[in-house]
C-alpha cells in the first residue's frame, strides 16, 4: 500500500491532495494508493480575507469552511497537531502519540506569527494576519481621529509581501474619505532599499506613495518598539514617531520541521528544490506553498502554481511511469491581485524568469480581487481555477 | 591569496550564494543582529543586486564597507559591525 501524505490543510495541501486523488483514482479504488491530508484544526481558512476584516466589511466566518467539505471523498483526513517527523521510520508523530507511515510526504505546514518576538509589540502594535488581530486593528482605525501611522515590516520573510503597502494605500484613502487625512502623517517602512522587493513593483508605487503623500522610509528593520515615547525603532539607527503602529510579525516556518532536522534554524524554511520542489534531494519528501526556502512570494497563488507540479510527480511515481514534461516542472509563476486604495488595483504576474509588469492601476483589478476573494472556495481547493487563470 | 585575505580575515562568512535579492541583505543583517562590535562579516553573494544594496544599508546603518571583491560567479562583500 503507498500512501501519500500530506501535511497541512491550506491552499496548497488541500489543492495537491484533491489533484493527486483525481490523478490516482484507479489505484485508490483498488485498494493499492492512500491520500491524507493532516491538519491541526480541520478547519480550512482563506487568510487573504483577514486585511478585508481590518480594511473592509469582510465578515470573518465566510473565511472558514470545514477541511473535509473541501477534500474529494478518496482522501482521508486526519485532525491533529504534528509533533515530529520521522524520517528514518518513514513515520510523522502526532501530538497524541499517533504515527502515522508515508510512502510520500508532501510538506505543506505554511508559516507562523511570532508577533511576541519584539517585545512590546502585542500591547502596541496591530495588524492583520490573524481574524483577532485585524478586527483589532479595524477597532483602533474606528476610533482614530488623527495623527502619524506608521506602517512596517518586522522581518522578512512573510505571508503576502505586497499587504502592507496594500493596507498603507487602504488606510490612506480612508483617512482621506472620513476627512482625517489633514490631521494625519502616513508613513511606510521598507526593510530593503526600495518600496517593495521586486524593482519593477518598487517602480509602480513609489509614485503612488509620492503622490499620496505617503513618507517611504527604506532599510527601516524594525529593532524595538518604546511604548512610553510612542516611537518604533529600526536596527539601522532612525526612530519614527506614532499614534497608530501597524507592523508585519515576524514569520518562522512550522516548529516540528525544525525540531525533525527539515528545516533550518532560525527561520524554518525547507530547502526546496525550485523546479521539482523535492525538499533536499529527498525523492519522495516535496513541499509546497510558504513552507520551502524559495524566493518567491510567500502567498496562496504561489502554493497554487506549484500543487500540480508535485500532483504530476508523485502520481508518476504511484503510477511508475514518466512525469509529463509539461506539467512536471515549476517555473515560479505566481499571480496576484495589488490593491492602490481609491477601489483600484493592479496585478502582479511573474515567475522565474520573468518579473511582473504590472498594468496601471484600475477599477478592473480591485474588483478583481473581490472577485476571486469571493470565488475562491468555489475555484481553488477543488482545482477549478485553469479557466480563470488562462483568461488573466 | 584573495584581496580579502589580504585585508583582513572576517569573523563570520555568510554564503548566501543561490539566494536573491534581498536575501543575502537579510542573511547580513541577521548576522549583524547577533554578532558583537568590531566583528567582520563577509557575504558571500551570487546576485548582483548584492553589490549596490548591501554597500547602502551599511551606509545608512552606519557600518564599515571593508570591500566589494569580485569572484567568478560571486561576489565577497565585507563589512564591519561598528555599533
Amino acid at each position: 500500500m503507498q500512501h501519500v501524505l500530506i501535511l497541512g490543510g491550506g491552499v496548497g495541501g488541500t489543492l495537491v491532495a484533491n489533484l493527486i486523488s483525481r490523478k490516482v483514482k484507479k489505484q485508490i479504488d483498488a485498494g493499492q494508493t492512500r491520500v491524507t491530508v493532516v491538519d491541526e484544526t480541520g478547519q480550512h481558512v482563506y487568510q487573504p480575507g483577514f486585511m478585508y476584516i481590518a480594511m473592509g466589511d469582510q465578515d470573518p466566518r465566510s473565511l472558514r469552511k470545514p477541511e473535509r467539505r473541501l477534500l474529494d471523498d478518496r482522501v482521508d483526513l486526519v485532525v491533529g497537531k504534528i509533533t515530529h517527523i520521522d524520517e528514518a521510520a518513514s513515520q510523522v508523530v502526532l501530538a497524541d502519540g499517533t504515527k502515522l507511515d508515508y510512502s510520500e510526504l508532501i510538506i505543506a505546514t505554511g508559516s507562523r506569527i511570532l508577533p511576541q518576538s519584539i517585545e512590546h509589540f502585542e500591547q502596541e502594535a496591530h495588524h492583520f494576519y490573524s481574524v483577532e488581530a485585524a478586527q483589532r486593528l479595524r477597532r483602533a482605525l474606528d476610533a482614530f481621529s488623527g495623527g502619524k501611522v506608521v506602517v512596517g515590516i518586522a522581518s522578512m520573510p512573510y505571508k503576502c509581501p505586497p499587504a502592507p503597502l496594500e493596507v498603507t494605500f487602504l488606510i490612506e484613502a480612508e483617512l482621506r474619505q472620513r476627512g482625517l487625512r489633514d490631521r494625519s502623517d502616513v508613513h511606510y517602512c521598507s526593510p530593503i532599499g526600495r518600496a517593495f522587493t521586486i524593482e519593477s513593483v518598487s517602480q509602480m508605487a513609489t509614485p503612488e506613495l509620492e503622490k499620496k503623500g505617503i513618507e517611504l522610509h527604506t532599510f527601516f528593520n524594525v529593532e524595538a518598539i518604546d511604548p512610553e515615547r510612542k516611537m518604533v525603532m529600526s536596527l539601522e539607527g532612525e526612530e519614527l514617531a506614532y499614534d497608530l503602529l501597524v507592523l508585519v510579525p515576524p514569520h518562522k516556518g512550522a516548529q516540528a520541521l525544525m525540531d525533525s532536522g527539515l528545516a533550518p534554524q532560525p527561520g524554518g524554511w525547507l530547502p526546496t528544490d525550485p523546479r521539482t520542489l523535492n525538499v533536499g534531494g529527498r525523492e519522495n519528501v516535496w513541499a509546497l506553498g510558504d513552507a520551502t526556502d524559495l524566493p518567491l512570494s510567500k502567498a496562496g497563488s504561489t502554493a497554487h502554481f506549484e500543487a500540480p507540479v508535485i500532483a504530476e510527480r508523485v502520481a508518476a511515481r504511484i503510477q511508475r511511469r514518466e512525469p509529463h514534461a509539461r506539467d512536471s516542472i515549476y517555473t515560479g509563476k505566481v499571480m496576484c491581485f495589488f490593491e492602490i486604495g481609491d477601489g483600484k488595483g493592479t496585478l502582479l504576474r511573474f515567475d522565474y524568469e520573468h518579473p511582473p509588469t504590472p498594468p496601471t492601476p484600475s477599477r478592473l483589478w480591485h474588483v478583481g480581487k473581490i472577485f476571486f476573494n469571493k470565488s475562491y472556495y468555489r475555484i481553488v481547493p477543488r482545482g477549478r481555477g485553469g479557466t480563470i487563470e488562462k483568461r488573466l | 591569496m584573495t584581496a580579502i585575505d589580504l585585508a583582513t580575515s572576517p569573523t563570520k562568512t555568510i554564503d548566501a550564494r543561490g539566494s536573491f535579492c534581498p536575501g543575502p541583505l537579510m542573511e547580513l543583517i541577521r548576522a549583524i543582529r547577533e554578532g558583537q562590535v568590531g566583528d567582520i562579516l563577509a557575504v558571500i553573494s551570487s546576485d548582483n543586486g548584492s553589490r549596490a544594496d548591501i554597500p547602502a544599508w551599511v551606509h545608512k546603518a552606519a557600518h564599515e564597507l571593508i570591500g566589494v571583491y569580485p569572484h567568478e560567479g560571486y561576489d565577497e562583500i565585507v563589512v564591519r559591525k561598528l555599533r
